[in-house]
This record gives C-alpha cells, sequence and structure tokens, in this order.
C-alpha cells in the first residue's frame, strides 16, 4: 500500500529526514518509536501534505501514486488521514458541522450524493460510540477548550468516520491519562482491518500494550535504525534509546 | 467649507422645526432640543484631526443636505421587510420607517403587565413623566456632534421600560428600515430602554437599508440598566451600499445588574458605532461583543468605551471583523477604571481577519486605570487565516476554497454563537454561511 524509498527532507537548512525506508501493507500495523528530535512528526507530517517541509530526495507511492505530487487534500480523499498529535481549536464551528463538511467534500470528490444533516448524524452516531463521545462534545466548537484526552478521541472520531485506507497516528498517546489511553486505543483497534494500514508513533512503549503493531521501526536522527516484531518495544523498553543510539553510530 | 455649508443646513432646518412642528412638544424637551443644537453649533462636524475621528472622515456626511423622510413605504410589506432585519411576523416589534413610526409593520403580543413598549413620538405627545429624567441624561450631546444632531431633532424611536421584578421572555424587536429614492433623507431615531431593579429582557435594534438612493441614519439608545437587571443589547447594522449610519449606545449599569451588548455591522459605506458603558453599580458585569463583516470600499468604525466605576464590576470584550476587497476597519477600546473601582477585571479582544490585499484595519486600544487592585488585559491580532487550521482541514479532505470559506464563517460565527436569541442566531448563522459561499 505504501513504499517510502529513502526519503529526505529538510525545514529551513535543517536536513531532519536522511533516507527512510519503509513499506506498509495493506492489514499492516507499523509502530514508529524514537527519541525527540529524531524526525517521527516530520514524518507524518511530510506523508499528510504539510507544507513547511521541503522533500529533497527519495519517493513515496501509494496504491501505486506518487504521494508527494498529491496536495493535502487529494490525499485525503484516496484515503490518507493523520491523526495529529495536537488537533487545531476552531472557534465557530462545531465538530459534527466540520466533520460533516469534509466528509462531503470527500464523497463528492468520488462522485458520491452528498450526505444531509440528517444522514450524516446517523453515520456519526454509530461512530461516536467507538471512543465513548456524547452528542453535547461533537456540538461544541471544534476542539475548543476540549481536555487532551478529549482531543484525541475527536481525533479517532473523525478517523472513524473518514475511514481512511491508510491512517498515520501521530504521538496519539501524548498528553493521555490511563483511562484516555485505553479508550483512544480501543477505538483505533475497532478500526484495524484487513484492507486499512496503520502507522503509529510514539515516544513511548505504553501505547503499544494497548494498540499491538504488526512491526515495530526505530528512528533515530531521521533515518529507521532498527526494525522488528513487537517484542522489540520491549526491549527498548528495558534498555531506553541510549541502546540505539549507541548502535546507530555503528558503522553500517 | 462643506461641512460649514452642511452645519448651515441643520441649523435652518433646525428653526424650521421649531416654527413648525414643535406644538403639544413639553417645553422642557423643546429645551433640551435648543441645548442640543447649540452644542451642535458649537462643535461642528469632527475632523480627522480630532483624535476620536482619526481614521474616519464624516466628509461624505457632511457634504450632503439630507431632506427629511417620511413612514411611508408605498411597495413595502412586513413579509419583505422583517427577514431583513433578522426578525419575522411572529416577533413582539415596534417598525420605523425612515425614522417614522409604522403601526401597521408592529405589532405587540400578551407583554406582562406593566411592560411598556410605546413609540417615542407618542409619549412625547403624552408628555409621558417617564422621558424627562432619562432623555438627554446619559446621552453627551455636550460632546458628540452626532449625539448632539439627534437631540436637537428626534422625533420618534422607542421607549421600553420594564417594570421590577419583571422577566421578559419574548425579545422585543425594534426595527428601523431606511427606504431612500433620489433625494438623500436622514433619520435621527432616539431609544430609550429602562429597566427596573431585577428586570430581565432582551432587546434587538435591527437597522436595515432599502432602494437605491442615499441616506443616513444617525441612532442614539440611552439604556438604564437598575440593581439586579440583566439586559441583552443587540444592534444589527444592515446597511446598503449608499447608508450611512452613526450609532450611540449609552449603557448605565447598576449594581450587581449584567449587561451584554452585541454590535453585528454586515454592510454599510460608512458605518461608526459608539457604545459608551458605564458600569456604575458595585458588581456590575458587562459583555460587549462585536462583529463586523465589511467589503468593497466599506468603512466601519467601532468605538468602545467602558468605564468602571464602582467596585468588583467585570468586564469582557470581544470585537472581530473580516474585512475584504479595500474596506477599512477601525477599532478603538477604551477601558477607563476609576479609583475606586477596586478589583475591576476588565478584559479586551479585538481580533481581525483581511481577506484581500487592500483591506485594512486600525485598531487601538486604550487603559487608562487609576486604581491599583485591578486586573485588566488586552490584545489585538491583525491577520490571514490560520495556517494550522487551513492544513487541519484540507488533511481531511476539504479544498484549499472550502477550507478558507470553513474558517472565514467559523471566525465570524464565533461571535454569533454567543448571542442569547435562539431564532435570531439561527438567521444570523444562515446569513453567514450564505456570505461565506457554504449554502
Amino acid at each position: 500500500m505504501l513504499e517510502i524509498k529513502n526519503l529526505r527532507a529538510k525545514v529551513g537548512d535543517k536536513e531532519i529526514l536522511r533516507g527512510i525506508n519503509l513499506g506498509v501493507g495493506a492489514g499492516e500495523v507499523h509502530a514508529i518509536m524514537g527519541p525527540n528530535g529524531s524526525g517521527k512528526s516530520t514524518l507524518a507530517h511530510v506523508l499528510s501534505g504539510r507544507e513547511n517541509y521541503e522533500v529533497t530526495a527519495g519517493e513515496v507511492i501509494y496504491n501505486g501514486k506518487d504521494l508527494l505530487a498529491m496536495s493535502p487534500e487529494e490525499r485525503a480523499r484516496e484515503g490518507v488521514f493523520l491523526a495529529f498529535q495536537y488537533p487545531v481549536e476552531i472557534p465557530g464551528v462545531s465538530t459534527t458541522y466540520f466533520l460533516k463538511a469534509a466528509l462531503n467534500a470527500v464523497r463528492k470528490h468520488h462522485r458520491l450524493d452528498e450526505l444531509d444533516a440528517m444522514e450524516f448524524l446517523s453515520v456519526i452516531k454509530e461512530k461516536m460510540k467507538l471512543v465513548e463521545m456524547d452528542q453535547a462534545l461533537i456540538n461544541r466548537p471544534l476542539n475548543e477548550g476540549f481536555s487532551g484526552g478529549e482531543k484525541k478521541r475527536n481525533e479517532i472520531l473523525q478517523m472513524a468516520v473518514m475511514d481512511p485506507k491508510l491512517a498515520i497516528l501521530d504521538e496519539t498517546d501524548s498528553g493521555l491519562d490511563i483511562d484516555a489511553l485505553r479508550i483512544v486505543a480501543g477505538g483505533v483497534n475497532a478500526l484495524r482491518r484487513d484492507d486499512r494500514a496503520m502507522i503509529v508513533i510514539t515516544h513511548y512503549q505504553r501505547l503499544l500494550n494497548y494498540i499491538i503493531p504488526d512491526f515495530i521501526h526505530v528512528l533515530f536522527d531521521g533515518r529507521i535504525v532498527k526494525s522488528g516484531a513487537k517484542e522489540l518495544a520491549f526491549e527498548l523498553e528495558s534498555k531506553g534509546y541510549d541502546w540505539i543510539k549507541n548502535e546507530a553510530v555503528l558503522p553500517q | 467649507m462643506q461641512a460649514i455649508e452642511s452645519k448651515e443646513h441643520y441649523l435652518s432646518a433646525f428653526r424650521r422645526n421649531q416654527t413648525t412642528g414643535a406644538a403639544g412638544v413639553p417645553p422642557w424637551l423643546n429645551d433640551l432640543r435648543e441645548s442640543a443644537i447649540a452644542s451642535f453649533a458649537a462643535l461642528g462636524f469632527p475632523t480627522t484631526r480630532n483624535e476620536e475621528w482619526k481614521y474616519t472622515s464624516v466628509d461624505p456626511i457632511a457634504a450632503l443636505a439630507f431632506g427629511r423622510g417620511n413612514g411611508q413605504a408605498k411597495t413595502l410589506t412586513a413579509d419583505e421587510l422583517l427577514p431583513l432585519s433578522f426578525s419575522d411576523l411572529s416577533c413582539n416589534r415596534l417598525v420605523f420607517v425612515n425614522g417614522v413610526y409604522v403601526p401597521q409593520f408592529s405589532s405587540l403580543r400578551e407583554l406582562p403587565e406593566g411592560v411598556r413598549v410605546q413609540s417615542l413620538a407618542e409619549a412625547i405627545l403624552g408628555d409621558d413623566q417617564i422621558l424627562r429624567p432619562y432623555l438627554g441624561r446619559y446621552a453627551r450631546y455636550q460632546r458628540e456632534t452626532f449625539v448632539a444632531l439627534n437631540t436637537a431633532f428626534m422625533e420618534d424611536g422607542a421607549v421600553v421600560v420594564v417594570p421590577e421584578g419583571c422577566r421578559l421572555e419574548e425579545p422585543i424587536y425594534l426595527v428601523f428600515a431606511s427606504i431612500a429614492g433620489e433625494m438623500p433623507i436622514a433619520s435621527h431615531p432616539r431609544n430609550l430602554i429602562v429597566l427596573r431593579s431585577g428586570s430581565e429582557a432582551k432587546i434587538v435594534e435591527s437597522y436595515v437599508g432599502l432602494g437605491t438612493g442615499t441616506y443616513f441614519a444617525n441612532a442614539v439608545t440611552e439604556l438604564v440598566g437598575e440593581e439586579n437587571a440583566s439586559v441583552d443589547h443587540y444592534r444589527l447594522q444592515r446597511e446598503t451600499e449608499k447608508g450611512f449610519h452613526i450609532g450611540t449606545l449609552e449603557a448605565r449599569v447598576g449594581r450587581n445588574c449584567n449587561c451584554m451588548a452585541h454590535a453585528i455591522t454586515l454592510g454599510g459605506s460608512l458605518v461608526r458605532n459608539d457604545v459608551h458603558v458605564v458600569l456604575d453599580g458595585a458588581g456590575s458585569e458587562c459583555v460587549l461583543n462585536g462583529l463586523y463583516l465589511m467589503e468593497g470600499k466599506q468603512h466601519v468604525d467601532n468605538h468602545t468605551e467602558i468605564e468602571h466605576v464602582q467596585p468588583r464590576a467585570t468586564s469582557l470584550e470581544l470585537y472581530k471583523g473580516i474585512l475584504s476587497g479595500s474596506a477599512r476597519g477601525v477599532f478603538n477600546g477604551k477601558i477607563v477604571v476609576h479609583k475606586d473601582a477596586q478589583k475591576t477585571d476588565a478584559r479586551q479582544t479585538n481580533k481581525n481577519l483581511l481577506l484581500s490585499e487592500g483591506a485594512m484595519v486600525n485598531t487601538k486600544p486604550q487603559l487608562e486605570i487609576h486604581a491599583d487592585d485591578v486586573k485588566c488585559s488586552h490584545g489585538s491580532t491583525i491577520g490571514q487565516l490560520d495556517g494550522d487550521g487551513l492544513f487541519y482541514l484540507r488533511s481531511r479532505g476539504m479544498g484549499l476554497e472550502d477550507a478558507q470559506s470553513l474558517l472565514s464563517y467559523a471566525f465570524a460565527s464565533d461571535v454569533v454563537g454567543r448571542m442569547r436569541i435562539p431564532r435570531m442566531r439561527a438567521r444570523l448563522d444562515d446569513f453567514l454561511l450564505t456570505k461565506f459561499g457554504r449554502k
């Protein structure tokens, strides 16, 4: 589904991604771990089309298409979804209104009929249960004054409604207490499917107790320096990232 | 030069009124008008050298010899007019056309006992005792040119009095339509709103322009909220490309009284809003919300002044504007904390969104603090749509234009969402959705 080849990207003069190679197949969940500043969030943003990053080399093929040539909205319409680390607060529109507008933009792109308010309500009602969101919350201005947990649950609600092929979860566990983490992870697990791939980006092993990945990759200094099965997370947990750092400086 | 000629125009019009139309006017009111025209004669029209009018030239108003309109609306029906004013046939309302009360467009149903809602002209004819203690007592005709003009020429408007402890469920709409043809016309609506202690009411003043001609609406409202009263005041302006509007709200807020005042400007060639709130009682509260949406060559100037006179009063102010084309906006927010007003809590925010290169805003907060135990804050922003917000929306599949329109709508809707009349809020929301291409 996704093939990242030798991807390099920079912000300003600073090169942050220094040759990423990663293949993600349908139905797979890949976790990307790494210390602060290793390039995890940059990778998420480059994949979703954020403009502040300049891709200097490499390519990303998504379902046979050149992902990097697509605008953020084209990527979303083709099934790429980014759950934000810091969801944006937008006073003045409710989650309901926003999400209906987004879903209809995508439906329109696929030449499907736009949903009216009632039809949309029945779609979202069902998805709200996944992340234990209530009607009052989704009628409030988007993310404004939401707690950390409410914002992240809202991201997963959006993911459920947008029904993506490839979901990228950027530090979805950050700022969550254990109850919120359990709800969010439960929502994500319920959305795992054979035809859907997920990239779960996290600093801590904790999230991976709840969302069990098929593969784990360790990102360090803009490169994937180690890949393995889910057991790798436990090794990281006990040894810390320093162990990886020491390995990473060895000649390749 | 033009300003001087125009001044003469008003002075001689005043003399004509006094000789022909003064019958039945109580002497105290005559005296009030006389002192108002005298202060107009002394003040003249403000120029941009006047600090309070630095960015707003009233030359286009001073240059024209406006005539008097009448209350006839030959081709108009209430059915057509009311939706433009964000009200409808089921609303309790007084309707004025070119400044004159039109009974057949108006309707008042089931007002609680003791509530008075009537036209000022009627109250003047009856030499109503309610008027004298209030009229001209708060509005500063001695120092404000347009308040002086209004006071000298006031004939009609609304008088609303809510008795002690009375809670008015239904809002009262005061609809002022300006309909001008070839001849430029002016009106000087004058409103008096008094909420006795412990009473509650929502009053909407809605100004709309129709027709193709030039007009000038120069409105003044004096609002008194006594102890423990709660009042929501809404001023909606939907003036035409050829409409001038200068509006003044003078509010006195008593002890533990809660006053919310909204100013929504949706159009007009030149619009100036002066809001002056005096928090004259301990523990009083005021919330000022403003929204201005201007396009083309429109000009809007919001001047607000909140005076904290007594201790423990709070004021919370949010004014937001969206300007496109070569529209111009001015925001001047003054907060004065008097020496006895300890424990004042005053917060002011002005946010501006510029959608084009040619649009421009001047924003200026002014704090004058004479007490030492107070919390005051202010902040203003001028800018384009937020990049993070745009990316967030695009990452959900919305195209750039769609995302821009949604964020502009959201920016404005944030203010409308704070209004406390659900039906009117829904109508305004509808207006915004259309305005920003979301319908």
